[in-house]
């Protein structure tokens, strides 16, 4: 044993060593120590230095509030983690860990030069400093600052660990296992409500189960021994689900609340065995009761950021829980009672303590028994320096004044080991304000407490503002009576000895002798503003609390402002003569304690991040080596390389094999919807640009469907299967939208409508078979159907059989070729395919994928929605006009369409760019402009597609121009970073304008 | 996260839904008859109230039912859900 481990405790089991590294030198804790437990056993202290002075800094606290012990745990391994707390990691075999934001190391850091210019360093100084010369910015100033900014290391590999996620309803959440949520949950569960229980802890029973003094007592036991009997009768309750090591994250509104549980953190990296590490709780409550403690506040004086400095509950915490003295020559400076817990403590376990109290007297119990034990109290003094390079060993006391603002007498030195300071309690009302719920002031302990409105949760204990132990029980057990609606529980009589008072002399900052610019007074340990940045900033002009934290960066750092934000704001009112609860505060936002990426995205990682939809011939396509696109969800055949053959020379290929002979492409993806009902023609004549009401059974239209502003939303053919059914194709990433806007229209608008609307999409796969020798491919696959193009003209659709298995054939095209569509279901899809391709053999029929698809679309101006469209284009900007009815008397869009500015003539339209050099290919996404000698150079327009068309045998692109129907054969200009290339306006058709192909 | 009441299925997560903007927005049966700016007034004009506001919701991961909703955009409560086809009932 350690000579700082001075105390037998029920918590840590001193039978168990546990071997650790810290910052590469090795030490032994015990099982039941955090890292930061064990490291004070050892005598450490100095974990850490500053981000921005670089100044040495030591363990402060024992929980989540911790702002200056964290550390990058088991560095150079996959499951490295930077940012931990060494106060709330528990201690494994063979944890290694080390110091952060220091080099070399913590002992002797570099930047420490920071802690001496810091007086050029003041509030601002980035947005002040790296300003000028601009020509500083990129080589020095940028580098410089990436290199010193950041804490910890990120780590380099995937996550190797597993993640979860689940969801849970209950009747009540209960937040916290401290003593106010430990009678929660037992009145909950005992009148048959499902409740669950959560603690970030491994063990319930917050900082009562170490209280173990004469000073309180619960039905005459102490009241750690009465809170341990009270845990075993809950754990035997069978409503009651109790996590431990799980700590909320945010409480969102609808009593909807996140929590993350750690399920493997604690355990050695050998013992893991690759199972969950985290899980994210989902729980949606019907109430909720919040029992989520306080935090004790810190004093705000000269250099109160030494090592050993610590808070006062957090020293006891050490001593009672873990059995670790954080000294030997203990200084505890308070402005409340309930250091003097920590004071008993330590002076019942034969340690040295003496006490300085900004207060004038307190008559409270507890003081008393202190000066019984003989502690020693400097009344009515404040520190105003300490001493020590890397660890306290002295302070100076003076006097306060009368009125508590200045320092008076003479100083005198107490020499110390460790100084423990308190400052009074903070209710932690994270959760409450979460929740949406407001806060009120209470002037008597200058505390900020929830104003509960809203009936859908109540705060107990603590984290209300209820410090002392009657008051915790008592008001928790009324108050959780009241909102469960329980008559009577076992908590309604119940004796209570508490010992100490809400008494408090209240002052923000403390004075001092020292001139306040040359006072280093801490507010926010980690980002090391001092209460000199804060009235610098009210000095600069900032008034908003909002605008405070961001300027001086108070509150911004890991621990979020736990320990920081109040007195913050109290120094603003001061400086600012207000009253601090008419400042507000600023916003508690989730998560509550940092969240890892891996909880927050569970399972949905790699190949379950989105949903991957394949075709029924997807297998076909792999076989054959296709290069894969995403389309939407889809993965759809990019290209087919042949040996080593690259994109270009792919889709080379495979153009030019769909114009001469056959080409083959899986078209399943594309959206179909199944439309009927009486109205099913009037419904197509009001979503659609052209008219339906004339299209025979059996044949097929190109249609386009605009937004209500006239732009162009989708495209696609539809097919009249009979009187009352069509069957309508959309763009395959549009295909849910479309579905979504029809649903909306028919449900809100046009109701009466008689019309069924089913997605089909994933019903049937589609091949579709282009090129002068499809008709005799389409015959091999379907002898005793007559092709002739009387018997099946372009446009049309039949049904055919394969073996026995009906399809749908369609005579439409895609590229502007001879083309059709065989639609079958599902899963018949992969055989149609590979039917098609042995028929196709003879025709040296080529597979092609999407990029070939666009490259002749290209070549006929055949738009693609969403790449020559972008959302501000109308049909007629396309040069589409032949499509837009004029008898309709409606159609979605159409009243946009002669708006104002949808009639302008000077609106981008679609047109053909030919490079004056054939082999030049453009840049899609490349600006154009007419004339460079104006500056600055007007940006006519943009290129939508490009390719260089094997069919015409040089380069050909679409492009949207402003008034661009009007420069057919005019020159322009596309400005490249080390060329413009010169291009001519064309006509956007640039193969076959005759639609010859089409019947060839 | 809220809990919505579909009028169709009953409560049900918000991650169910989708928010479809302010409700009773009735698309003119003549729009042809409309100047420039009437027509505007339809297409774009939509309040972005704090406080209580009329909302068109679809339960799009479930019934994919439309329906309206009352809800107060600064605290979220929800006042009232009802049937596209039914009048939003008196506060």
């Amino acid at each position: 044993m350690t000579k700082y481990r001075v105390n037998k405790t029920k918590q840590v089991d001193q039978t168990k060593t546990v071997s650790f590294d810290f910052d590469g030198k090795s030490y032994y804790g015990f099982e039941g120590d955090t890292l930061a437990s064990a490291l004070l056993s050892n005598g450490v202290h100095l974990v850490g230095r500053s981000f921005k002075y670089h100044r040495p800094r030591g363990i402060m606290s024992c929980g989540s509030e911790e702002p200056n012990a964290i550390c990058q745990i088991n560095e150079d391994t996959d499951l490295t983690e930077p940012n931990v707390r060494a106060t709330e990691i528990e201690l494994y075999e063979g944890l290694k860990a080390s110091s952060q934001n220091c080099w070399p190391s913590v002992n002797f850091d570099i930047g420490g030069i920071n802690n001496f210019i810091s007086p050029f360093i003041p509030a601002g100084f980035y947005y002040k400093t790296f300003m000028w010369p601009k020509s500083f910015w990129k080589k020095i100033y940028e580098p410089l600052i990436r290199w010193s900014a950041g804490l910890g290391k990120s780590p380099t590999k995937p996550d190797p660990e597993l993640y979860d996620h689940k969801h849970v309803h209950c009747d009540v959440l209960i937040i916290g296992g401290g003593i106010s949520g430990i009678i929660a949950s037992k009145i909950a569960a005992k009148n048959n409500l499902k409740t669950i229980l959560i603690e970030d802890k491994n063990i319930l029973g917050g900082s009562t189960i170490f209280q173990k003094n004469e000073n309180y007592k619960i039905n005459d036991k102490y009241s750690g021994g009465w809170i341990d009997e009270e845990i075993a009768e809950l754990k035997k309750l069978d409503n009651l689900t109790i996590k431990t090591r799980t700590s909320l994250a945010a409480y969102h509104s609808y009593n909807y609340l996140l929590a993350k549980e750690n399920i493997s953190d604690h355990l050695p990296l050998d013992k893991r065995n690759g199972g969950i590490r985290q899980r994210l709780w989902k729980i949606r409550a019907d109430k909720v009761i919040v029992a989520t403690g306080a935090i004790e506040r810190p004093l705000v004086f000269n250099n109160n950021d030494r090592p050993g400095i610590m808070l006062s509950n957090s020293v006891k915490k050490y001593l009672d829980f873990y059995g670790v003295t954080c000294g030997f020559n203990n200084l505890i400076f308070t402005n409340n009672d309930s250091a003097y817990e920590t004071a008993v403590s330590l002076k019942e376990k034969g340690i040295s303590v003496e006490m300085i109290d900004i207060r004038k007297k307190s008559n409270s119990k507890i003081v008393k028994n202190a000066e019984q034990l003989g502690v020693k109290i400097y009344w009515n003094s404040t520190v105003v320096n300490t001493f020590g390079l890397r660890k306290i060993n002295s302070v100076e006391i003076m006097n306060l004044s009368e009125d508590g603002s200045n320092v008076v007498g003479d100083k005198s030195r107490i020499n110390c080991d460790c100084l423990a300071i308190s400052g009074g309690w903070t209710p932690m009302v994270h959760m409450h304000t979460q929740s949406g719920g407001k806060l009120d002031f209470r002037e008597i302990d200058q505390t900020f407490i929830p104003n509960e409105i809203d009936k859908n949760h109540i705060n107990v204990g603590s984290c209300n503002g209820d410090f002392e132990l009657e008051e915790i029980i008592n008001n928790t057990n009324k108050k959780v009576k009241n909102f469960l609606k329980v008559s009577e529980t076992e908590f309604d009589n119940i004796s209570v000895l508490n010992s100490k008072e809400l008494n408090k002399r209240n002052i923000w900052l403390l004075p001092n002798f020292i001139s306040e610019g040359k006072c280093k007074s801490f507010i926010d340990f980690q980002n090391d503003s001092t209460a000199k940045d804060i009235k610098l900033a009210l000095r600069e002009g900032f008034k908003s609390i909002e605008h405070v934290k961001r300027y001086t960066t108070t509150g911004m750092a890991t621990d979020q402002g736990k320990l920081s934000n109040m007195h913050a704001l109290g120094i603003i009112a001061d400086t600012a003569g207000v009253k601090m609860g008419t400042l507000g505060t600023t916003t508690f936002r989730p998560p509550f304690t940092p969240l890892t990426f891996g909880s927050i995205v569970g399972r949905s990682v790699g190949n379950f991040f989105d949903i991957i939809r394949k075709t029924s011939i997807h297998e076909w396509h792999i076989q054959n080596k296709a290069k894969f696109e995403n389309v939407g969800q889809w993965k759809r055949p990019w290209y087919y390389p042949i040996n080593d053959e690259g994109l270009h020379d792919a889709v080379q290929r495979e153009s030019k094999a769909a114009r001469d002979s056959a080409g083959i492409l899986d078209a399943s993806t594309l959206g179909k919807i199944d439309i009927q009902g009486t109205d099913a023609s009037e419904f197509l004549n009001r979503v659609y640009t052209n008219a339906w009401s004339k299209l025979e059974i059996g044949k097929c239209r190109y249609g386009l469907m605009l937004n209500e502003d006239g732009m162009v939303y989708d495209d696609g053919v539809t097919t009249r299967l009979g009187e009352n059914h069509y069957l309508m194709t959309t763009t395959t990433g549009g295909a849910a939208n479309v579905l979504s806007k029809l649903e909306d229209y028919l449900q809100t608008e046009w109701p009466e409508l008689d019309v069924y609307l089913t997605s089909v999409t994933d019903h049937y796969s589609t091949a579709s078979i282009c090129g002068p020798n499809s008709k005799k491919i389409l015959k091999k696959i379907f002898p005793d159907k007559d092709f002739n193009d009387d018997a099946f003209p372009h446009m049309s659709y039949q049904n055919g059989k394969i073996d026995e298995t009906n399809c749908r054939i369609m005579r439409i095209s895609f590229t502007g070729e001879l083309s059709y569509e065989i639609n079958i279901e599902s899963k018949y899809g992969k055989s149609l395919w590979e039917k098609c391709i042995e028929a196709g053999k003879e025709f040296k029929i080529t597979p092609y994928g999407t990029e070939t698809m666009h490259l002749l679309r290209a070549e006929k101006g055949f738009i693609i929605v969403g790449q020559d469209t972008d959302g501000t284009m109308t049909p007629i900007d396309l040069q589409m006009d032949w499509i837009v009815s004029k008898k309709k008397y409606d159609f979605i869009g159409k009243r946009s369409l002669y708006r104002s500015d949808t009639i302008r003539e000077d609106r981008k339209q679609l047109v053909g760019l030919l490079t004056d050099d054939p082999n030049e290919i453009l840049e899609e996404g490349a600006q154009i402009v007419s004339d460079m000698s104006k500056k600055p150079v007007e940006m006519i327009g943009h290129v939508t597609s490009s390719y260089f068309s094997p069919n015409l045998n040089k380069s050909i692109a679409l492009a949207v121009v402003k008034s661009g129907k009007k420069m057919n054969g005019q020159k322009l200009i596309v400005p490249m970073e080390n060329k413009n290339i010169n291009v001519t306006v064309s006509d956007s058709v640039f193969l076959d304008k005759e639609n010859k192909r089409i019947n060839a | 996260m809220f809990l919505i009441n579909c009028p169709y299925c009953g409560e049900r997560d918000q991650s169910e839904f989708s928010c479809g903007g302010e409700a009773h927005i009735v698309r003119p049966k003549q729009p042809t008859e409309l100047s420039d700016d009437q027509w505007a007034e339809y297409l774009f004009m939509r309040k972005n109230i704090k406080g209580v506001q009329f909302e068109r919701w679809n339960h799009t991961h479930g019934c994919r039912k439309w329906f309206n909703m009352i809800r107060d955009t600064s605290n979220d409560k929800i006042h009232a859900v009802y049937k596209m086809n039914e009048k939003p009932p008196v506060e």
